[in-house]
């Protein structure tokens, strides 16, 4: 097998703030704590660490979205780079940890402190308005093409393409509830999530239609929060106090118009060629995966990325999923082991890489799967943007 | 159906004021490569089918196809009319041009995918904001 680059890196330590819907420190409190808890958890200190990445990086446009970016962390740490990277345009949000694998393969550093922190659930207590909501301003991007249509969250977009992959694979409302209830039975168990009360299939479909088909369980959690993870060289990783987490393979392609509008697969999004570039570089198979953390933003996504992977046939997810034992933590596949975006919050899949290592080590205490876990599957965003990755535990 | 808040706008520049302003003389100007006749949205200038630069704003017939669409339930911002219908439609001329609209002129139950629709306008300050209707609807400005 070729020596791709991230074959040389591994994840050597995570870290994570307090997760709630209003926090008691600012969106830079709650990315110290995450960093720091990543870097001891590391096995190092702060002078070890000479590189930072994250995505998008600083938006300072209050929405909480993004409300830290590398400089305010780098000057709070006082931490001393060889390189970084802030950018929104990547393979979706592991845009971050794909350029940090690039960053470590050729050299320019050897320890990275890769975070994600979301700042919304303070934002909208604050009334957050952007230009959608504030008479007169003009909206530039890619949104513009939506916007006059009385589109005012990504929640209406993604509709429209559930709603085609609906109509393609005949997937029963049913079927999709238990991507929600197995995330609530999940989260019952894991103490730092936000909804950890179970639900049954009757509050599934209690719950609000947002946008057809999208319930309101469909949708993930606005939450205050910041996820941190230190990405290391495989040499420097052999040194640390946790068994070697392996990135195996990663998928960051963009083979499709990258546009919300003019996407080339309505019902797949941009995942199958994604999926298919991380398969090509490893030798592992679907099979050989024991625990799946799959993208969540909406329980449509996760359904994608089921079929996307391969873990079952194109429009077999519904079948796939059944009556929710097979992705259950007993089951063959146990899926979103923390809960998920859904009911753990939204960390934009980050907090699912957490997860992913805390099942690696062993770690899930009372949601820890059966056996011990060795290959665990990774993915993020939906629409046009789209990355995944396999992590492997070294034996 | 009428609104209460109005539609947020796009900011234009050269290449999208054609579309956003067709509608003024009842026309969905979609941008067209002059060398092979393919269609180009959204606008950029360049056509990726011939590599040529000589493209101009054409008006196509308005008639498209939903590909998809939603029902919006939640009411995202005060004083706005809810439920109402986000769609994707294809161009008749070209599946490969798709345009997110709202479908007007029938009950939101009423939407199907497949289902043929013909473009309307509604004017919004200087912009002309292209809409959609079943093509069995009566014409009637109901947008
Ligand atoms: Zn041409």
């Amino acid at each position: 097998m070729t020596a791709y680059a991230e074959k040389e890196t591994a994840i050597t330590g995570i870290g994570q703030s307090k997760i709630s819907r209003g926090a008691d420190k600012s969106a830079l409190g709650l990315t110290i704590d995450a960093a720091l808890e990543a870097i001891a958890d590391a096995g190092l200190t702060r002078a070890h660490i000479d590189g930072m990445a994250t995505w998008p990086g600083d938006r300072a446009d209050g929405s909480g979205f993004s409300d830290v970016g590398i400089p305010a962390l780098q000057d709070a740490l006082r931490l001393k780079l060889g390189w970084y990277s802030n950018a929104a345009e990547t393979s979706g949000q592991f845009g971050a940890l794909f350029n940090a694998i690039g960053a470590i393969a050729s050299g320019l550093c050897r320890h990275i402190l890769i975070f994600r922190t979301m700042y919304e659930a303070t934002a909208r207590k604050a009334g957050f308005a952007n230009a959608l909501n504030r008479p007169g301003d003009r909206v530039r991007g890619p949104f513009a093409w939506y916007a006059p249509y009385h589109t005012y969250a990504a929640a209406a977009q993604q509709a429209l393409m559930f709603q085609r992959y609906v109509h393609e694979s005949g997937i029963k409302p049913e079927q999709v509830a238990q991507i929600a209830i197995n995330g609530r039975r999940n989260a019952s168990r894991n103490p730092a999530a936000i909804y950890r009360t179970p639900i049954d299939m009757d509050d599934y479909f209690a719950s609000p239609i947002i946008s057809t088909p999208l319930r309101l369980f469909d949708c993930d959690v606005p939450i205050d929060g910041s996820t941190a993870i230190i990405l290391s060289h495989i040499d420097a990783a052999r040194d640390g106090p946790h068994p070697v987490t392996h990135i195996e393979a990663i998928g960051s392609s963009m083979q499709y118009r990258n546009s919300w509008t003019q996407l080339d697969a309505l019902a797949t999004q941009a995942q199958p060629k994604v999926a298919q570039m991380m398969w090509n570089r490893t030798d592992l198979k679907p099979a050989d995966v024991d625990v799946a953390e799959l993208y969540d933003g909406f329980s449509f996504h996760t359904i994608n990325w089921l079929e996307n992977f391969g873990f079952c046939g194109r429009y077999e997810a519904g079948d796939f999923i059944g009556d929710g034992s097979r992705i259950a933590l007993e089951g063959d596949l146990p899926i979103n082991t923390n809960g998920g975006a859904l009911s753990a919050g939204r960390m934009h899949a980050y907090g699912q890489v957490h997860e992913a290592c805390v099942q690696l080590r062993g770690l899930g205490g009372n949601r820890q799967v059966n056996g011990t876990p060795r290959v665990t599957a990774l993915s993020t965003a939906g629409g046009p943007l789209a990355g995944c990755f396999l992590l492997v535990r070294a034996n | 159906m009428t609104d209460k808040i109005l539609r947020p706008l796009p900011a234009t520049d050269r290449d999208t004021l054609p579309f956003w302003t067709g509608g003024k003389d009842g026309r969905l100007l979609i941008e067209r490569c002059n060398d092979c006749h393919h269609l180009i949205h959204p606008p950029t200038g360049f056509c990726p089918q011939c590599e040529g630069r000589d493209t101009a704003p054409h008006a196509v017939s308005g008639r498209a196809t939903i590909e998809s669409f939603t029902v919006n339930h939640k009411q995202w911002m005060p004083g706005l009319t809810v439920p109402y219908v986000l769609a994707l439609v294809a161009l008749e001329e070209s599946p490969e041009v798709r345009l997110a609209t709202n479908i007007v002129g029938c009950a939101p139950h009423e939407v199907e995918i497949n289902m043929p629709v013909t473009v309307r306008f509604e004017q919004v300050d200087d912009l002309w904001v292209p809409l959609f209707a079943p093509i069995s609807a009566s014409v009637e400005h109901d947008a």
